[in-house]
């Protein structure tokens, strides 16, 4: 296992290169998905009985986390503050370890994922990743927003 | 081996001196970390060394056991590179990477566990696994360890949460 020829080498160069190509093509794929909202049109609802919370007058962000994830508390931090400046928008963070019907039911695979939710509870957006004020702002539908 | 640590370092908020706000670790730490994990992962795949390999699955079970400002990697960066920097802005909980720790420990653990046994490219396959998402975590920032818990948590009660 030591030995080390030329072509040996040469073979273990390419793979190396090969694997940080991969995981280039990953992490350029995924930082492009990262906070940008996509419509959904499933017919998904979640309630506030689901929630255990009430939902925003006009639209909810709910955001699922998990104890592992560390982009999940500068969400918390930025939809709290989206939510803050917009009295009909709502916020519920669930944990989605704890809720894993919840996560099932809506396909959850990582966190955070926030869903968007009208004013009944239907699932309208979903963001996946780190996210921005911006982003989230942005995701809200026009003719849900404040007029303020 | 010494305990390199210092009593004021024993509690997460005494690890953030003059931090006022949450507690928690710097977040270029474990970026940092991964970096260096990368290197040595890259090394391990490039010669199939299987004691590179060991040696990062001891770098891991330290940060898996003490926490990743505490492995060996950590404790350069505090020593090293962090008095050199600017205070961070915020701060991240050390929880999640210490996960991401433990998911190395177990991929290049079974890596040594199947190159003991004979099994071909053992450390190869482990090195490069181990790589992919060191590297995500040093450049991207993304930590790939970290989104596996859901989908454990998921695996691991099949149904029975459904109600």
């Amino acid at each position: 296992m030591l030995r080390l020829d030329v072509d040996d080498f040469v073979l273990r160069t390419v793979v190396l290169f090969a694997v940080l190509l991969f995981a280039t093509a990953i992490g350029l794929l995924l930082r492009r998905q990262a906070g940008r909202a996509r419509e959904v049109t499933s017919g998904d609802l979640l309630e506030a009985d689901d929630l255990a919370a009430p939902l925003g007058e006009r639209a909810t962000f709910v955001q699922f986390s998990s104890p592992t994830c560390s982009p999940c508390r500068s969400v918390r931090q930025v939809l709290s503050a989206v939510v803050a400046a917009d009295p009909g928008l709502g916020h519920v963070e669930i944990d989605a370890t704890e809720r894993l019907d919840l996560a099932r039911r809506l396909s959850i695979l990582r966190t955070p994922t926030v869903l968007l939710l009208d004013s009944r509870g239907l699932v309208i957006r979903r963001i996946s990743g780190p996210i921005t004020a911006e982003q989230a702002r942005a995701a809200v539908p026009e003719a849900l927003r404040s007029r303020s | 081996m010494t305990d390199p640590v210092q009593p004021a370092d024993r509690t997460p908020a005494a690890a953030v001196p003059g931090a006022g706000g949450p507690s928690g670790i710097d977040p270029r730490g474990p970026r940092v970390v991964a970096g260096l994990t990368a290197v040595v992962l890259a090394v391990a795949l490039l010669t199939g060394n299987v004691w590179v390999l060991a040696g990062q699955a001891v770098c891991f079970a330290l940060g898996s056991l003490l926490g990743i400002q505490r492995s060996p990697y950590g404790v350069l960066f505090r020593r090293l590179i962090r008095p050199r920097l600017t205070p961070p802005s915020e701060f991240e909980d050390p929880a999640p990477p210490r996960f991401a720790q433990t998911v190395g420990l177990i991929v290049t653990g079974a890596g040594l566990i199947f190159a003991a046994a004979g099994v071909g490219p053992a450390v190869e396959v482990a090195a490069g696994l181990a790589l992919i998402a060191a590297f995500l975590n040093a450049v991207f920032g993304l930590c790939l360890g970290c989104e596996l818990y859901l989908l454990l948590a998921r695996l691991r009660s099949p149904r029975a949460a459904l109600g």
